[in-house]
């Protein structure tokens, strides 16, 4: 990236990618610096997820370019639905596996106090000889972001790291990351949920195939923007200074029995 | 009671033999680990099968067995790796072709051209007798070489077996590794059908992982308790097959079926939750023949 812009990690120029003859990813421009954090929104199927792993390289784009800086570390949070958790693994043995490969099985001093101090900074001091199914949701959650720090990243990409969650793990899961963000890592992260999440970060990119919209949450959750992402209608309200995305039917159906506008608050996901 | 036991030492065949159904029960359950946590025991039944036809070729083309069956059992394994990792058609009935159609041709070349050499039904259902020295240095040279590859590989085999998807986007060769496992198991297929017989060897590859997975919560302990089963079940299994006058394939695999239902009634509905995932691959398993 030698014309990148200072501070830049990844630029996608016109970045499109197919499974089979179906077009995923089409013409995707898009730029992240350091520590920039990102929000990608947008229905399923819209991809999202192919998005991240054209960023990290475990896809090829068919056309289009990924630059990323020269030696940038990349640590990916996979969506826990995906763990298998039948999977016989401690703690301790599930956040060492992302260490650079040993000659030999066990793990060195240094990196088992490595180790330590990950879980320590995470709230997991103690779980370590834990299978990972003993854990609370939050917590499992957490050994994985563990695992992913451990390489030292400079960019977190993480898929989807509240579905499932309820409202209390969402917020602990949304600390956590602003924590690690103002420690200057940078992160991008795919979520569904508009409210609880999108909202919340300080940019977004909503995501259809191709990109919307891009930008901060007021300049692209609008109905404009939310109707071509979703494919369907979408009202914005505002409330503490912040967009609040409705359902339109839902929205339609309440000013039908009970008329008239009101200011919405605590709505859940709108996906 | 002592001496009768202690009588089939007496025999070279039979310390061959121990040794070779000790080593292999160890090879297969260490292998075994990855084969089960990975969702391969069809492929391991399906590669014992495949190495059959390659067996039955070189004995009849006069080629070295291990040479001959090896290099079968080396083009089987990675072309099954191949189109498992393509996933272009389903993998299951790809391998249930590939795998099927070179056993198929073992028989047929058997019957158009009789046997000559190795014995096939040793083969097909492991046998003691005919166990050489060579067979045990064969054993023995595969289970060193796949032990000293998961000792040298221990973290990338772990995480390309837990998570291939963010092993492949950290940076783990998640096609090398696949591909050397694979011909680990190739290997480790290829030195015990002697005694274990292509028809079992699928049990001996599953039972000692499943029964140490309802030991343990930790991978690093299923590694070594697996191996420890394996071996101990191809101890007992190898003496009870002299003294019943059973073939030892068959007994070795009762003796793990045998430790298997113990465990499983004595770690109760824990050890049953533990091994979920991995009882529900014997089934499917035992449903795929």
């Amino acid at each position: 990236m030698s014309d990148g812009v200072d501070g830049e990690l990844v630029r996608l120029g016109g970045v499109s990618c197919r499974y089979g003859a179906e077009a995923v990813l089409l013409d995707v421009d898009l730029s992240l610096a350091e520590r920039q954090f990102v929000g990608v929104v947008g229905p399923s199927g819209s991809g999202k997820t192919t998005l991240l792993k054209a960023i990290m390289g475990t896809i090829d784009p068919c056309t289009g370019s990924v630059q990323r800086r020269p030696g940038l570390r990349m640590a990916y949070v996979p969506q826990v639905e995906t763990v298998n958790w039948s999977f016989p693994i401690t703690v301790a043995e599930c956040v060492l596996m992302a260490r650079p490969a040993r000659r030999v099985p066990w793990a060195s001093r240094a990196e088992r106090a490595e180790v330590a101090r990950v879980l320590e900074r995470l709230g997991l001091d103690g779980l370590g000889a834990r299978h990972i199914r003993e854990l609370s949701g939050g917590q499992q959650q957490r050994v994985f972001i563990a695992r992913a720090l451990l390489r030292g990243p400079e960019l977190l990409l993480m898929d989807e790291p509240t579905s499932g969650v309820d409202v209390r793990l969402r917020h602990e899961i949304l600390h956590l990351l602003d924590d690690l963000n103002a420690a200057g890592l940078a992160i991008v992260l795919t979520t569904h949920d508009l409210n609880g999440i999108a909202a919340h970060l300080p940019r977004l990119v909503c995501l259809n195939r191709r990109v919307i919209g891009a930008g901060r949450p007021h300049d692209v959750l609008t109905p404009a923007v939310l109707e071509q992402t979703y494919g369907a209608t979408m009202e914005v309200l505002e409330h503490a200074g912040m967009p609040v995305i409705v359902d339109g039917f839902q929205h339609h159906q309440h000013h039908q029995h009970h008329g008239g506008a009101h200011r919405m608050s605590g709505m859940g996901s709108a996906s | 009671m002592i001496d009768e036991l202690l009588r089939p030492f007496d025999y070279e065949f039979f310390r061959n033999g121990l040794a070779v159904a000790t080593l292999a029960g160890a090879l297969c359950g260490l292998v075994g680990v990855y084969v089960v946590l990975k969702g391969m025991s069809y492929i391991g039944h399906g590669l014992s099968h495949a190495i059959f036809g390659g067996f039955a070729a070189s004995a009849l083309l006069g080629v070295n067995f291990v040479l001959g069956a090896g290099a079968w059992g080396v083009a089987s394994a990675l072309m099954i790796n191949g189109v498992t990792r393509r996933r272009a058609i389903g993998s299951d009935a790809a391998i249930g072709v590939i795998t099927t159609a070179s056993f198929a041709l073992g028989l047929a070349l058997v019957a158009l051209f009789g046997t000559t050499g190795r014995s096939f039904d040793a083969a097909l259902f492991g046998s003691i007798l005919g166990v050489s020295a060579g067979d045990v240095a064969l054993v023995a040279a595969v289970a060193a070489a796949t032990g000293l590859l998961i000792f040298l590989r221990y973290r990338s085999l772990l995480f390309t077996t837990f998570d291939p998807e963010v092993a492949d986007a950290t940076g783990v060769d998640t096609a090398r590794i696949d591909a050397l496992l694979m011909v680990a198991l190739a290997a480790s297929i290829l030195a015990t059908m002697q005694v274990l017989g292509v028809t079992l060897i699928a049990a001996t590859l599953v039972i000692p992982p499943t029964v140490a997975r309802m030991l343990t919560n930790s991978f690093a302990r299923m590694l070594a308790l697996s191996t420890a089963i394996g071996a101990s079940c191809g101890f007992v299994g190898m003496n009870l097959s002299y003294h019943l006058d059973v073939q030892s394939g068959p007994t070795i695999v009762l003796v793990g079926a045998s430790l298997f239902a113990l465990v499983f009634a004595l770690t109760g509905a824990r050890g049953r939750r533990r091994a979920g995932g991995v009882t529900a691959r014997i089934g499917a398993l035992r449903a795929g023949g």
